[in-house]
């Protein structure tokens, strides 16, 4: 039984000694939990969960992603909500999702069980896309110069209201966008 | 001779040699400190009763002022002006050793003050509302990075002078080992060096930019190197907090360390593998491949949660030695029955240990996973996270060392003891309850830093998506808790600034039940490590601390039940995510 010191106290003599039986055993599960965490996220999640995070990314300059969502606005566009175009992408197609302060442009309208590659960014500053369904939410960061491209598939009709949740100045909070999906 | 004795005293309580430069710089650390946590704390009522939405109290230009200013003091500098005068104790006082450049510690406080006042100034005037994280392209004055820059390198000099003060005491042969608490702040150190560095890489090219010397500046390699500063501080605090517990396990319980090698091995799991956990708030960003994201948002294959679950067990573990020794040596959990539950630092250690290790350390790992993070992201549920560890952890500790340290180094009585006995369970009341509703709020997906989400001046897409009974339960719950815990640091602010101005002048100030011989090494037993062989025989099955392993098996599993939940909470998001 060697001596064991006060951790306030400055040890004396060699006060290193081979763990106990208790130390052992916590130690032992604190490792296999710890390995059991990484093999979820690196292994079995990857294997079996339908919700995965592969996030794809681009670079593009913030005027150029905006040409871009003018022309898919334009070519797809059935609509206004608000004062916001309402665009209708062909199922399975490409969605284009831009952020500025203090709005998300177009409002989108998609077919349940089809799968859209979301292609998103910002004109301005940096942006949250929350995708609300609640009591839960689908939230990316989004940044200017890079597209954050996501592949979404609704399962459920509804309206699905995008918020803004990363802070990007004083009218943060008035930043709302709309999926709405339909049969 | 007289000289020397200018310079020093010799504690009367502890015996410990006290260096006078030191003395003073702890002091001015730690009054700046507890300055900027009033005013922190005042914030956070402020914000608390906006995001309460039957108060909904201020104007939404004040409230972003104000959760900016608020992240930056208390995050920032209430913990790293305390911190600093952590080193100090634990690099001179604790080790009996003289401060060697005292000039140098002065320069450190000069610099920390300067940058912290203008960068609140801006901050709370308006005029730098970018948030604690100031993510460019979202521009500040140049003023304002600047003072966090002159703040930085303060801190910077802060470790630098603590390492001089270590190297010295040791080449002096003060000290051979450091003392666990000292050696847990020099993990702490090293993780502020880098977390520091990582920092000022960050803002030094935003600084430019917003002077207008470079045209941009890249919002992506801007938040990875700036969350090696905003996560790696929380991970000072981690390491700093973990020296507090063991210390105080040791003043009030007179524990000595289970086993040195174990917790120090865990100490070093943290200096190599939890600044791996800035990638926690990069999980949803575009830019990084999904190996970066499993490898660093892991800590390496969860190294650094391995360290904070051995600490998780050793300090509890002490402390149970310690009182089977003293003779609560019955059953499971006599000796946790009998603990000095009415000491303000034993209360701290508790409710701080376990509101960490239950609400935070488990609510970080979870929404730490990259996937679960996609359900997690910018929610409330992240800052009830870094509440439970920074406030209802970190900063409960430091509340409950402050209680023999002041009346020690200001040599003042303790005024209002019964408050003090009171605080940390008002405080870990209020927390637990604000913790609650705000991280169930954020797991119903509510935004953090927003001011209004029944979005009543929004003209056009309006939703009322928040609006349902549970959202307002919890969001009250927040409001609530906040108001407790704000009564709880206004106990504690009330109890320290009235010692300091009011306590009553004496060299051997009353500290509570304090074990006397915490500060003292035992004499090695001659003969070296094995020669008592009349050590009783323990009475469960050959296990030294029973209750604890029964305690620690309690958290492992709820722990694993809470990780459950939430991949089946993700696994029933009703959209496809690929």
């Amino acid at each position: 039984m060697a001596v064991r010191f006060s951790s306030l106290a400055k040890p004396q003599g060699t006060w290193w000694r081979p763990l106990g039986r208790d130390e052992r055993l916590w130690g032992a599960l604190a490792v296999i939990w710890g390995l059991a965490m990484f093999a979820m996220i690196a292994v079995i999640w990857p294997a079996i969960g339908r919700e995965q995070n592969r996030i794809q990314s681009y670079r593009i300059q913030p005027s150029e992603f905006a040409a871009r969502t003018d022309e898919f606005i334009q070519t797809y566009q059935i609509g206004e909500v608000d004062g916001v175009p309402l665009v209708a992408p062909p199922p399975g197609g490409d969605v284009y999702l831009e952020a500025r302060a203090f709005a998300w442009r177009p409002v989108i309208q998609l077919k349940r069980g089809e799968t859209y590659r979301f292609l998103i960014s910002s004109r301005d500053v940096q942006h949250g896309f929350s995708l609300v369904m609640a009591p839960h939410t689908i939230n990316f960061q989004i940044l200017p110069g890079f597209v954050t491209v996501i592949q979404l598939t609704p399962e459920d009709a509804g309206e699905y209201p995008i918020v803004c949740n990363e802070y990007c100045g004083l009218g943060h909070h008035l930043m709302l966008g709309r999926i709405v999906v339909t049969d | 001779m007289q000289a020397v004795a200018a310079l020093q005293r010799r504690c009367q309580v502890t015996g410990l040699l006290v260096d006078r430069s030191a003395e003073r710089q702890i002091m001015a650390f730690a009054v700046t400190a507890v300055v900027y946590l009033a005013i922190g704390g005042i914030l956070a009522l402020l914000i608390a009763l906006t995001r309460w939405p039957a108060v909904h109290l201020l104007p939404y230009e004040s409230f972003y002022a104000f959760v900016s200013t608020h992240g930056m003091v208390m995050l920032i500098f209430w913990i790293i002006f305390f911190e600093v005068a952590g080193l100090i104790f634990g690099s001179t006082v604790l080790l009996s050793a003289r401060m060697v450049v005292p000039a140098l510690g002065w320069i450190t406080y000069g610099l920390m003050l300067a940058g912290s006042v203008v960068a609140t100034y801006l901050m709370i005037s308006g005029q730098a509302v970018v948030m604690f994280t100031s993510y460019p392209p979202l521009k500040a004055p140049p003023l304002y990075y600047a003072s966090v820059l002159v703040f930085a390198v303060g801190a910077i000099l802060g470790i630098v002078h603590f390492v001089i003060n270590l190297v010295g005491a040791r080449l002096r042969g003060d000290v051979g080992s450091l003392p666990l608490f000292t050696f847990a702040l020099l993990g702490a150190a090293i993780i502020a060096l880098w977390s520091l560095l990582s920092g000022a890489a960050a803002l030094l090219p935003v600084l430019l930019w917003s002077l207008g010397v470079i045209p941009s500046v890249d919002p992506g390699v801007y938040r990875l190197l700036y969350w090696g500063l905003g996560h790696g501080a929380q991970q000072i605090n981690l390491a700093a907090m973990v020296a507090v517990w063991y210390g105080l396990a040791s003043l009030t319980t007179g524990a000595k360390v289970l086993n040195e090698g174990f917790s120090r091995i865990a100490i070093i799991l943290y200096v190599l593998f939890i600044n791996m956990g800035a990638m926690h708030h990069l999980l949803v960003d575009p830019g990084l491949g999904t190996w970066v994201r499993n490898m660093n948002a892991s800590y390496f294959m969860y190294g650094a949660v391995i360290g904070s679950l051995i600490h998780a067990f050793s300090i509890p573990a002490s402390v149970e030695l310690a009182m089977r020794e003293k003779g609560f040596r019955r059953g499971l959990f006599t000796w946790l029955r009998r603990a000095p539950w009415g000491e303000p630092g034993f209360a701290a250690l508790v409710t701080s240990l376990f509101l960490f290790g239950v609400m935070g350390g488990v609510s970080g790992v979870i929404i730490g996973t990259p996937f679960i993070n996609m359900i997690s992201h910018n929610t409330l549920l992240v800052p009830a996270h870094f509440h439970m560890t920074v406030v209802a952890g970190t900063t409960a500790a430091f509340m409950g060392i402050s209680y023999y340290l002041v009346p020690l180094i200001f040599q003042r009585e303790l005024v209002l003891r019964g408050w003090a006995k009171l605080q940390p369970y008002v405080y870990a009341l209020g927390m637990t309850i604000f913790g609650l509703g705000m991280g169930l709020a954020g797991h119903w997906g509510v935004p953090r830093r927003h001011w209004d989400i029944t979005f009543s001046t929004v003209s056009g897409l309006r939703t009322d998506i928040y609006q349902q009974p549970e959202i307002t339960v919890f969001l009250t719950g927040l409001g609530i808790g906040a108001i407790i815990a704000v009564i709880g640091g206004v106990m504690f602010v009330a109890v320290i600034v009235g010692t300091v101005l009011l306590g009553r002048r004496t060299a051997t100030p009353a500290v509570g039940k304090i074990a006397p011989d915490a500060f003292i090494p035992v004499p090695v037993a001659a003969g070296g490590g094995d020669t008592e062989p009349g050590e009783a025989e323990h009475a469960h099955e050959g296990f030294e601390v029973p209750g604890t392993l029964v305690l620690s098996l309690a958290f492992l599993a709820l722990f694993a039940l809470l990780y459950a939940i939430s991949w089946y909470e993700l696994s029933s998001v009703p959209w496809g995510i690929r």
